[in-house]
């Protein structure tokens, strides 16, 4: 059953969403039935595939192993780095093993729907326990969060002490109501985003596509010159893109508005966005923030102490680059995905040296010319990254090489 | 350390770090807003808390909103010293 695409989730959710809305709408916790409406909900995902089962059931029992061996750890007093490296090694193994064999040789190993999204959540646990800021987590606390079906295919990437907050909060009536009619609101607005507009776009734009029940035309038909096509192409795969992820995402926050966790936005206005750095605090804005808060900032504060660069710029452009690779990386061991990463690190890097260092963009920053121009540039350069992607550069210049 | 003294040295270390003595006069405006703290920047601030007060601020353990003024940053340094 795929999540928020196929019509059997939708009547799937409908059901486990009405003794949620019954209990949040007379006051009382959601979460015990949320517990069980995420088994159900996870029993239907896995049906298809016992591989995929086994290996989900795997990660959870090694991220649970993990997250305990920290807390116990911690609580003692003992705080041993020892028990932290491992515990954080064997949360990412899984992820690790899953990507390199999938490179090597697809469908890879241990993989399973979800297994990205429930190593953010299993990592920000145990990392958040090293610093302190987790010191009591009850097993059934953690793997409601852990697990918690809404949010487990495609994000948003919440956090746990965020989440368990609103878990165990009964909201008064009169607000889960208007918690629970935004969601739907929410969840309507991403199925015409996802399922209509994005189908659509995709449709048109992709040379592939099977057409037959929407009657859409396809670029193709259009007999565009190569390069205009092309260019077609870039534009309308960013504009496909934007509505079918930004469409799910509002989906996914709905659902779990409908069972009391007001999880973060995804997407602010992407299209608005003045520079890279702009972009990316508003386009899946819960992974940026993710790699903000466990990547970039911990590999520069370990640069900054061990003054590795003299200079602060040189700093941040070398922890821009790590961290945006490390995203190219997870989204999957491949040219096109490594050059994506790539591409956003050196530009972000780029944008970084620019801005502290250049008279001209001091001078001008404010004025309106120079944030149209700077927006132009920005979106094309955001869609060239997109093309990256989507394996379209890549296929582009492969074309020009073997002709 | 007493309060004063805690506030001059929080205050030379932000001048430093900002490269501006601006954050010495406006003690409750938004640093992050006002172009005077970038992420970099919150970065460097926090490791040079640790040096100078050994007080160790986890980068998820307070919110933006709970440290972009400089009266804010002194009342997070205090609660742990």
């Amino acid at each position: 059953m795929g999540f928020y695409t196929s019509a059997s989730f939708f009547i799937a959710l409908a059901i486990v969403a009405v003794p949620a809305v019954a209990l949040g709408a007379s006051g009382r916790r959601i979460k015990p039935w949320g517990m069980v409406a995420s088994v159900a909900m996870l029993a239907f995902l896995f049906a298809d595939s016992r591989r995929a089962l086994v290996a989900f059931l795997l990660f959870v029992a090694l991220a649970t192993a993990s997250a305990y061996a920290m807390l116990s750890s911690w609580k003692s007093g003992r705080r041993s780095m020892a028990v932290y490296r491992i515990s954080l090694a064997a949360t990412l193994v899984p992820l690790v093993v899953y990507k390199v064999s999938a490179a090597v040789d697809a469908p890879g190993f241990l993989g399973f729907i979800g297994i990205s999204y429930l190593t953010f959540r299993a990592v920000q646990v145990v990392v958040e326990i090293r610093d302190g800021l987790i010191e009591d987590l009850p097993l059934a606390d953690y793997l409601y969060f852990l697990t918690f079906f809404a949010t487990i295919t495609s994000g948003p990437i919440d956090r746990s002490r965020r989440f368990l907050e609103d878990a165990n909060t009964a909201l008064a009536p009169a607000a889960y109501r208007d918690l629970a009619t935004r969601g739907v609101l929410m969840l309507l607005a991403g199925a015409v985003m996802q399922l209509a507009l994005a189908t659509m776009v995709h449709g048109f734009t992709d040379p592939w596509a099977v057409n037959g029940a929407l009657a859409m035309p396809n670029i193709l038909a259009l007999g565009l010159p190569w390069g205009v096509g092309s260019l077609v192409r870039a534009y309308g795969y960013a504009v496909y893109l934007y509505l079918d992820f930004a469409g799910y995402s509002l989906m996914a926050a709905g659902a779990c508005y409908l069972f009391g966790i007001q999880c973060p936005t995804n997407f602010n206005a992407p299209w608005r966005a003045l520079d890279l750095k702009d972009f990316w605090n508003r386009w899946h804005i819960t992974l940026s923030t993710w790699l903000r808060d466990f990547v970039f900032m911990r590999f520069v504060r370990g640069l900054t102490r061990r003054h590795v660069f003299k200079k602060r710029l040189t700093t941040a452009c070398c922890g821009y680059v790590v961290n945006m690779f490390l995203m190219g990386m997870w989204h999957g061991l491949t040219p096109d995905y490594l050059l994506y990463g790539l591409y956003h690190g050196v530009l972000l890097a780029a944008t970084e040296a620019y801005q502290k260092r250049c008279p001209f963009y001091k001078r001008n920053k404010g004025k309106r010319w120079y944030k149209v121009l700077s927006w132009f540039v920005t979106m094309n350069l955001v869609i060239i990254g997109f093309s990256l992607f989507s394996g379209q550069a890549g296929e582009a210049v492969r074309r020009m090489i073997y002709g | 350390m007493d309060k004063q003294e805690l506030e001059a040295s929080v205050l030379d270390l932000l001048a430093d770090i900002c490269d501006d003595d601006a954050v010495r006069e406006e003690r409750d405006v938004d640093l992050f807003d006002a172009g005077l703290l970038d992420s970099m920047a919150a970065i460097e601030l926090l490791v040079a808390i640790e040096d100078r007060f050994g007080v160790e601020i986890a980068p998820t353990a307070v919110k933006r909103e709970e440290m972009n003024t400089v009266n804010k940053i002194i009342e997070q340094i205090g609660k742990r010293l």
